[in-house]
């Protein structure tokens, strides 16, 4: 039996709630799928709806389209709507957050709810005044009729309907079409940032509770080495630690960060590890093509006969690509606070996944998963690289320990070693092509980094395109976008390469093979907006242009950009970027905008500098003095063109906007200096 | 342990406390004042950045000793009662903040860089913010809200 209560409900719902969920929500009801209206949407006595989504919010802008697309189908105003996200006793499992997946599956989920509560005001109105609902309308959240006004608070109070907000959402409700949409389609400044600029926002690493302790975990110095030996001993003796040791697990509590350093130094200073030979960066890409495992899990997509395509080719040209392992550095690095309260469990933490949190840590504590709660509030940052529990786990071991709340947040260095990273990628392409200087056979294979945007959108006869796994020297998993980072890098890299080959322009060798209208639209907005065709006759000493298009999760992307190769250490700078972007019937176009913003210059990094070098199972520039992300300096100037389709669904856009910036940085390195790039970071050092 | 008197946000604030603890565990453990960030506790991120005497510092690597007799201004200090601080009213219209949790040090670097700087060029917002990191990587929509501050603050004096 879930212990979520109508007071903590209220303290986030606003007082004079009217409809809360009768019973606790069975997992059943959480599980995905639409499920009952109550558990999507809430009508307070004072007119307030309460919406709520087991997505969290990380700064995609999650939370305010969620609440823009209920507003806009029970038209009221956006000041309306509150959300409560990510929270497993009160939310729906939505899924994790990934993916981008929250605007084409969860908004429609918001939308269809709201629209739902919407029919039935205006029905129980209808009967009301015995009059057709269809002659009704709501405005502002109220229906007029013969001088009087109804609200959703009135609706609310009819038994009837009351028992209707207990049945599934139906299947059948109509949603405003993008043309008549109010809220919807508007640009809407993100709900969260007064919060944010002013601090009061409690960020997973802000949660205070009473008593609470800060924790600390010991780590390894080094990948795979084994904890020999450890005396706890000295950390006990400090004034109000907590020292503990369960296995591989040592780690101390304490009434300050301050104390808990000290302690974990004391910890550490008597800690002996048998260590093991690790892999380094230096030897890295023969490492993963040694380690292929071709036989499991092959992932191949193609057409035609690659082998006979290539045989009939009258051009061949082959090149191998490396995508360097990149960390997502998120400015929070991972962090909770771990609460026991009569044998159940309550974490806050930051992770994107709460509802998978929630069962691991069950399974951890060998307790039923209704007996914990994880609240996701949002969090500072995750960029697919905080799916899981690592520090959930550990502050919720100390928190048992030291019976008191606990708070663990992971130190930067912490983050950088000890989260996983961006897959490095080898990719080995080799194409032909015909006597027309058309591409006739395209072998593409992806080692070790997944199987993201692995096919071509080029009009080829002759395709295979695979992905084979390798075993990876690091932890690794996903970050924004996956895998279609490096495999649009190496195919659009590599397409210039045999542009140039054919002795045709990038642009028009591109247009040629592609039957996709939206990519040709978004290609063709992108090189307008940037001059392409007069900037390819007016060329510059030491600078280059380039371009590059994709396309994941249902939306389109081209960019133009132009750098400046410095002739000494051949080191790009990035002087300007347009890209025109498309992702159907757009929600909100200021965060859109925002979004795509920030994925271009997120991607500068990896494209640029990030690179990841280990030795000895250690990270070796696990600081961000030397791991060097994007900063202002690195700003171009930038364009981002955004194009609305109105009669497209929405798709998600936090992801795919990144794809096209190494690429394009690429290809327009190759004009400048004429050879060929095939690696990223571009024209850093490597080892 | 020490005795030590700061100046918070305009309040006379006592602790005790190690004068070597850094300033940004003593704001957000002992004083609540959680609006101060820990992003890398080097001084690299500058998520950390507090207004000591008006200079922006961070505080991951300040001793919470260095700071007795100067005066502390943290991000919650910045508006007024209910009224926003410019600089935050201009990142607020620009929605500057993807997740925020650089913002805090953002703003007030902004508004010590606009003190000295009331009409920036764009070469001096990007030198004077360079050492703060987003990892939105939001920056363009940053520098939109640091012109339109800029601006703002320039009407109002």
């Amino acid at each position: 039996m879930s212990t979520v209560n109508r007071r903590e409900f209220l303290e986030i719902a606003g007082a004079g709630l009217l409809i809360v969920a009768a019973a606790p929500l069975s997992d059943a009801q959480r599980g995905g799928g639409a499920g009952p209206l109550e558990t999507r949407l809430h009508i307070g006595e004072d007119g307030f709806i309460t919406v709520l989504s087991g997505k969290i919010e990380e700064g995609q802008g999650a939370l305010t389209e969620l609440a823009m697309a209920a507003a806009e189908e029970l038209r009221v105003p956006l000041d309306r709507v509150r959300m409560v996200m990510g929270d497993t006793d009160q939310t729906p499992n939505d899924g994790g957050t990934s993916g981008s997946g929250t605007t084409p599956r969860t908004a429609p989920l918001a939308r269809r709810a709201a629209a739902t509560a919407r029919d039935l005001l205006l029905a129980g109105a209808g009967r009301q005044f015995g009059v057709d609902s269809a002659r009704l309308e709501v405005r502002d959240g109220v229906v007029q009729y013969a001088g009087k006004k109804y609200g959703y608070a009135d609706l609310a109070r009819s038994p009837e309907l009351a028992a209707a907000y207990h049945e599934a959402l139906p299947a059948n409700t109509m949603v405003t079409p993008a043309k008549d949409w109010q809220i919807l389609g508007k640009p809407q400044v993100r709900l969260d940032t007064r919060e944010l600029i002013t601090g009061a926002h409690r960020f997973p690493s802000d949660i205070v509770r009473p008593g609470m302790l800060y924790g600390r975990v010991l780590r390894a110095p080094s990948y795979g080495a084994a904890l020999d030996r450890v005396d706890l001993t000295e950390a006990q003796k400090m004034p109000g630690v907590t020292a503990v040791r369960d296995g591989g697990f040592v780690a101390c509590a304490a009434p300050t960060t301050f104390a808990a350093r000290k302690a974990l130094a004391a910890i550490s200073a008597t800690a002996r590890w048998k260590t093991v030979e690790q892999p380094s960066s230096d030897a890295l890409f023969g490492y993963l093509k040694q380690h292929a495992r071709p036989q499991e899990r092959p992932q191949a997509q193609g057409r035609g006969s690659v082998d006979k395509g290539l045989a009939e080719a009258r051009t061949w040209l082959k090149a191998s690509y490396q995508v360097a392992y990149v960390q997502h550095a998120p400015m929070e690095p991972r962090a909770a606070v771990a609460e026991w309260q009569n044998g159940r469990l309550t974490v806050w933490t930051g992770t994107s996944n709460p509802a998978s949190v929630r069962q691991q840590l069950a399974e951890t504590f060998g307790i039923a998963p209704d007996r914990v709660r994880v609240v996701a509030p949002h969090f500072g940052g995750g960029f697919g690289g905080k799916h899981t529990a690592e520090a959930a786990g550990e502050a919720a071991r100390l928190a048992k320990y030291a019976q008191h709340p606990v708070a663990v947040q992971w130190t930067r260095a912490e983050e950088f070693m000890w989260a996983y990273f961006r897959p490095a990628a080898l990719i080995e392409i080799e194409a032909g092509l015909d006597a027309d200087n058309a591409i006739s056979a395209w072998d593409f294979t992806n080692y070790n980094s997944g199987a993201s945007a692995l096919d071509t959108p080029y009009r080829i006869p002759n395709t295979r395109a695979r992905f084979i796994a390798s075993d990876p020297p690091l932890r690794q998993s996903s970050y924004r976008v996956l895998a279609a980072t490096a495999n649009n890098f190496a195919r659009e890299a590599f397409t210039d390469e045999l542009a140039a080959t054919a002795g045709r322009d990038p642009l028009e060798f591109r247009l040629f093979h592609l039957d996709n209208q939206r990519m040709k639209n978004v290609l063709n907005a992108a090189t307008q907006r940037f001059g392409w065709v007069e900037r390819r006759k007016k060329r510059r000493r030491g600078t280059g242009i380039g371009l590059a298009c994709g396309t994941e999760k249902n939306s389109v992307v081209a960019a133009c950009c132009e750098v400046e190769v410095d002739p000494a250490s051949g080191v790009p700078r990035l002087i300007e970027v347009v890209q025109a972007f498309e992702c159907g019937a757009i929600l909100n176009p200021a965060n859109l905008r925002s979004q795509v913003e920030g994925a271009i210059m997120m991607g500068v990094g990896p494209a640029l500098r990030e690179e990841i070098l280990f030795k000895d199972g250690k990270i070796a520039n696990a600081r961000f003095a030397t791991y060097r992300v994007p900063r202002f300096r690195d700003l171009p100037k930038l364009d981002v063109i955004l194009l609305d389709r109105q009669d497209l669904e929405s798709a998600g856009a936090g992801e795919t906007p990144i794809i096209t910036i190494a690429p394009a940085i690429a290809n327009a390195v190759f004009d400048a200096t004429g050879k060929p790039v095939h690696a990223m970071p571009i024209g850093a050092p490597r080892g | 342990m020490a005795t030590i008197r700061l100046s918070v946000n305009g309040k006379a604030r006592s602790v005790d406390t190690e004068p070597e603890r850094p300033l940004l565990e003593v704001l957000r453990e002992d004083l609540g004042l959680t609006g101060t960030k820990y992003g890398c506790g080097e001084g690299q991120c500058r998520a950390c950045t507090v207004l000591l005497d008006g200079a922006p510092t961070v505080s991951c690597v300040t001793a919470v000793g260095a700071a007795e007799g100067r005066k502390i201004v943290t991000i919650e200090g910045l508006a007024e009662g209910g009224t926003l601080h410019p600089v935050q009213q201009a990142f607020l219209d620009e929605g500057a903040a993807q997740c925020g949790y650089c913002m805090p040090g953002m703003v007030l670097q902004t508004v010590a860089l606009l003190a000295n700087h009331p009409k920036p060029t764009d070469a001096q917002i990007v030198e004077g913010l360079n050492g703060n990191l987003c990892r939105c990587s939001n920056y363009h929509r940053i520098m939109a809200a640091v012109r339109l501050a800029a601006a703002a603050t320039g009407k109002k004096g």
